[in-house]
């Protein structure tokens, strides 16, 4: 079970889940988030054109760094600017990301 | 009801379909082509200006790998194949406006109204909405709203409103590069301010907006934000705030358009009585039928256990429903299933 990692996720209610995410699946954190069940809108399906898949980042797990496809969107849906924003559909689960804690930005229950 | 020289004189006209398609992205368009098969009529409301739903809005250059019998296909392309498909069954387009009300008629018939007053008439609604209707994100500013239609527009219909007007356009995307670029030769003067240093859109765009912004045909202000609206009745003014510097400046404005995209809401459907689960529409899998009957939802706006909001599922739902709602309209008559290869397609 080595390829499992843990993440803990602050839904909007700030209620703390730990989910359980597999690193060999080829998934990033927001279809780990949608495949336990927890609220995120997540409307784009993945393509970093929404938003609504914004969390912010609480923990200092190094992350990949954004590409200009994130930065534009979270720019443009005026996100970027609240301090450790990312889009959970642009982070691919790692064994790097154990213990990752992540809160659910507004925009994912909009 | 107006009738005769009075509507004629009001203008008062309305649309009469079979199947009335809520949505004209790839669902509702294959819904034309399924009921054009077993001579159903359809007619297409959609929010946007054009038709395609998110394919067209948010990703027409991607392309699709899980089209059956296309290896991969652009979204852009799928849509303009599906709009020839549908063809010869003559579809109508209400577009660039949103299904308001419903209500049922002394026939049993539906009567949809827009927000723009167009009326319509079917038998059978379906709703196949995709994520909802597309609308434009507002950045906060205060009194944004006071300003809307007083000089404030977030999608540009008619270009020619602009002429001889002073407008300043927020954004760093496609539209707002390429709306600055054409509006600089309508337009008295055209200000584009952005957030950031760099733009995202198309690279010649890019381009062309730095060389009107060399030749001070247009007013390029990076790093900066619109950070208030002044005016009496209409917008006359814009407070611009510069990062960098952190000071602000009043600039005239007639017209402040700010360009951050779109996002999806459910919108009106909300209150038409249907049942919902969170944002979707749930239906019966037998027909795709919601819990109004003569409505259905197809696509990825409805839900049902086991759901994949995948294109090529959106396309069996509406397949099966076209044959449900034929059964609804003319009761007494048998449907035979037939093969294209068999009987071809025969055109409206």
């Amino acid at each position: 079970m080595d390829e499992v990692i843990q993440v803990k996720v602050t839904d909007l209610d700030g209620v703390m889940h730990t989910i359980d995410a597999p690193t060999d699946m080829g998934l990033n954190l927001m279809e780990a988030i949608r495949a336990n069940e927890l609220p995120i809108k997540a409307t784009c399906g993945g393509m970093a054109l929404c938003a609504t898949c914004h969390v912010l980042v609480h923990s200092n797990h190094p992350l990949p760094p954004m590409s200009e496809d994130e930065e534009a969107m979270l720019e443009q849906a005026f996100l970027l600017d609240i301090p450790h924003s990312r889009l959970s559909c642009q982070l691919h689960l790692t064994q790097a990301m154990n213990g990752l804690e992540v809160e659910l930005g507004e925009s994912t229950g909009a | 009801m107006f009738s005769g020289k009075f509507a004629a004189f009001l203008n008062y006209h309305v649309i009469e379909t079979d199947l009335l398609i809520i949505g004209a992205g790839p669902c509702g368009l294959f819904t034309v082509f399924e009921a054009g098969l077993i001579k159903l009529r359809c007619h297409l409301i959609d929010a946007l200006a054009e038709p395609g739903g998110q394919l067209t809005e948010i990703y027409p250059k991607k392309p699709i790998y899980d089209i059956p019998g296309f290896p991969d296909v652009l979204a852009g392309d799928l849509v303009k194949n599906l709009i020839k498909q549908a063809e010869p069954f003559k579809p109508g387009f209400t577009l660039g406006e949103r299904a308001e009300s419903i209500e049922k008629m002394e026939n049993g018939h539906w009567k949809l109204v827009t927000n723009k007053g167009t009326v319509h008439t079917a038998p059978i609604i379906v709703i196949a909405g995709g994520l909802g209707c597309f609308e434009p994100r507002k950045p906060e500013i205060s009194q944004l709203e006071r300003f809307e239609d007083q000089g404030v527009d977030y999608i540009i219909k008619d270009p020619e409103k602009f002429r001889g007007k002073h407008v300043v356009i927020a954004g760093g995307g496609d539209s707002a590069l390429d709306w600055t670029i054409f509006l600089a030769d309508v337009a008295q003067s055209v200000t584009l301010i952005h957030r950031r240093t760099s733009f995202r859109g198309h690279l010649d765009s890019v381009q062309k907006v730095m060389d009107l912004s060399k030749s001070r045909k247009i007013k390029l202000l990076l790093n900066s934000e619109v950070t208030a609206l002044h005016g009496d009745l209409k917008l006359e003014q814009v407070e611009i705030t510069n990062f960098e510097t952190n000071e602000n400046s009043l600039q005239m404005a007639d017209n402040f358009i700010p360009l951050f995209g779109l996002s999806p809401k459910l919108g009106p459907i909300k209150s038409w009585g249907l049942n919902l689960n969170k944002e979707s529409i749930p239906v019966d899998t037998f027909d795709y039928g919601t819990n109004i009957p003569g409505i259905y939802a197809v696509g990825d706006i409805n839900d049902y256990p086991g759901k994949l909001r995948l294109i090529l599922c959106g396309f069996h739902e509406a397949t099966l429903m076209v044959q449900s709602a034929f059964k609804r309209i003319y009761p007494d008559k048998n449907l035979v299933l037939k093969y294209t290869t068999v009987s071809g397609v025969k055109a409206f």
